[in-house]
């Protein structure tokens, strides 16, 4: 089994667009799973047209809850919340659950055991058939805490179900960023494809999501997407990567038959099959194949 | 007034609408509008600070720096016994005892002092562990803020609560600009956190509209914040985005044609006021109605 992540620090490079892309051509060769890491913002299953097979509970941290009626206004828990998270009132003591952390310091600390640990429903994840494989997903509720977690519970369950199939390669579309949801979509895979754009952002958070990668022993490729809109910075780019010995593996026009694609809910590859687009995002294809199939596999892969 | 931008979805323009937001404020008659006269009256925190990107466009003078760290349990193995009281109580499995080793993980620590607390030996102390720094100066007449996690730290939250806390703090008029991170989940939370108004920038595109609903879901149903939408790169897409807000009830404050002089502009380093100063007079006109929408 190979695991292949997709990621960019900077939102909006085309990640998910690639991502989708990959996964048809990818899947033409190889027989492939699909994991949308990005539990807080997941858009694949929009180009995937997924069939829903599988819906289960995520049960995210705990929330702490103050019993009113064993509650004798003390003010202990008050006192040890680092996370201001419990609030006074005329009537008493409450906990704002968006605030909690769940470490149930408070807990301890309550005289009257008043204070309970709830366990909070943070999502659901979801296992989906699409035309091209396996997708494993995810929705994190609004707001909610652990999304690492999530993301650690796609990848779990999509590492199973290739090795239930007898599949062979996961394409993960990695969460923006390089906290920790996006390090949960990191650790241990084979291979990072960074989604690069040649702007001052863009190349900024190339920087650090290449330190994050390298701090993680995960390989790394660099991909340039709207390669034209900036042309000198998409040669910045490429002069960081001859520098850092990092393999670029294409430039990809920018050209709205992308948002087009997405609009008609298809991958570009198969919107546009002959465009420019289409044709970089398959040179790019052979050459992550090429590399994931030269790759030692990585601690977890296996 | 404290106004959030955020999108849900990245690379809407959500750094692009807050600098140019505040650009806007600062090149005014800061008499008759009654900002940008002395320090802290037209402040710009950049909270995403696991890619921190608004100094590229406001090219602060930086001349603060503080670290940002969590408190980590230190245990005096004179004192300790070894009884594992530490583990049992912390949720995140951060400390573990191993026969007369006590094992420490500041990676998950979440620096709740639980152990500390419950520790009947009074055995351990804390010492800061570095996440991250916050780092502070000034744009022209912007004060700035940023925060920056440190790379391969995970946590995110107390370096924007840190960033909030020192600059938010003695906040009593003018307008604070907090540029928010993407995503919806508890980075996002904390920066709307006690804000006045949340400024959500999406482009009417499949992506944006679903990462639109969410941010909306957290902003306005969540936290109960009014929200506005600014519209990016309007024309490409679809026109889902605005049934969505129509339906909403949600204004569309301003729209942002799809044009390749700003996405080179903003490739340089440009901030789009920059690029087309006609803009200045359309972020003056979004913050007035959004002063007469919290004002309401």
């Amino acid at each position: 089994m190979r695991q292949l992540v997709l990621l960019s620090g900077k939102g909006g490079t085309g990640k998910t667009s690639i991502t989708a892309a990959i996964a048809h051509l990818a899947s033409v060769q190889a027989s492939v799973v699909l994991a949308d890491a990005d539990v807080d913002g997941a858009n694949l299953e929009l180009v995937l047209d997924p069939r829903l097979t599988e819906s289960h509970p995520f049960m995210g941290g705990q929330v702490a809850v103050i019993d009113p009626l064993r509650c004798t206004q003390c003010g202990l828990c008050e006192g040890v919340c680092r996370f201001s998270a419990v609030l006074s009132a005329a009537d008493g003591y409450r906990v704002d659950p968006s605030a909690c952390e769940g470490c149930a310091a408070c807990v301890y600390q309550c005289p009257d055991d008043a204070i309970q640990m709830v366990p909070q429903q943070a999502g659901l994840w979801f296992r989906s058939e699409t035309r091209f494989g396996p997708l494993l997903h995810a929705r994190l509720f609004a707001g909610r805490e652990n999304s690492g977690k999530l993301v650690t519970a796609v990848r779990e369950q999509s590492r199973r179900v290739t090795l239930e199939t007898g599949r062979n390669l996961v394409i993960i579309d990695g969460p923006p960023g390089i906290g920790c949801p996006t390090i949960a979509a990191s650790t241990g895979v084979d291979l990072a494809l960074l989604v690069a754009e040649p702007t001052a952002s863009g190349i900024h958070d190339l920087r650090r999501t290449l330190a994050m990668v390298e701090h993680f022993r995960v390989p790394a490729l660099v991909l340039v997407n709207k390669a034209d809109i900036n042309p000198r910075q998409a040669s910045v780019i490429a002069a960081f990567c001859r520098e850092r010995g990092l393999d670029l593996v294409g430039e990809i026009p920018y050209d709205t038959v992308v948002t087009r694609a997405m609009v008609s809910g298809q991958p570009v590859t198969m919107h546009e099959p002959e465009g420019v687009v289409s044709a970089a995002l398959r040179a790019v294809w052979e050459k992550v194949r090429d590399r994931l199939a030269s790759a030692a596999p990585a601690g977890m892969g296996e | 007034m404290i106004i959030a931008v955020g999108s849900g979805k990245g690379g809407t323009g959500k750094t692009t609408v807050a600098t140019s937001l505040a650009l806007s404020l600062e090149a005014g008659d800061p008499g008759s509008a009654g900002w940008g006269e002395g320090p802290g009256h037209l402040l710009f925190l950049d909270c995403d600070v696991e890619v921190p990107n608004a100094a590229l466009f406001l090219k602060p003078v930086l001349d603060e720096s503080e670290t940002v760290g969590l408190p980590i349990p230190e245990v005096d193995l004179g004192a300790c016994t070894f009884c594992g009281r530490c583990a049992e109580v912390c949720v995140w499995h951060a400390i573990t005892v191993v026969g007369e080793r006590v094992l420490v993980f500041p990676e998950l620590c979440h620096g709740c002092g639980s152990c500390t607390l419950n520790c009947p030996e009074a055995a351990i102390r804390e010492v800061d562990s570095v996440i991250g720094k916050v780092e502070s100066g000034r744009a022209g007449r912007i004060v700035f803020g940023q925060g920056i996690l440190d790379v391969g730290q995970p946590m995110a939250v107390p370096v924007i609560r840190r960033l909030k806390e020192k600059h938010l703090g003695g906040l009593t008029d003018g307008v604070a600009v907090l540029d928010a991170p993407s995503g919806t989940s508890c980075p996002f939370v904390e920066t709307l956190r006690g804000v006045d108004y949340v400024l959500l920038v999406t482009e009417p595109t499949p992506f944006g509209l679903h990462d639109l609903r969410l941010a909306v879901e957290v902003a306005r149903d969540e936290l109960a914040l009014p929200v506005g939408v600014v519209v990016n790169r309007d024309g490409v897409g679809n026109a889902a985005v605005d049934d969505y807000c129509r339906g909403e009830g949600i204004p569309v404050l301003l729209r942002i044609p799809l044009d390749r002089r700003i996405a080179e502009g903003l490739s340089e380093g440009h901030p789009l006021v920059g690029v087309l100063p006609e803009y200045i007079a359309l972020f003056r006109g979004l913050l007035r109605r959004i002063s007469a929408e919290v004002a309401r």
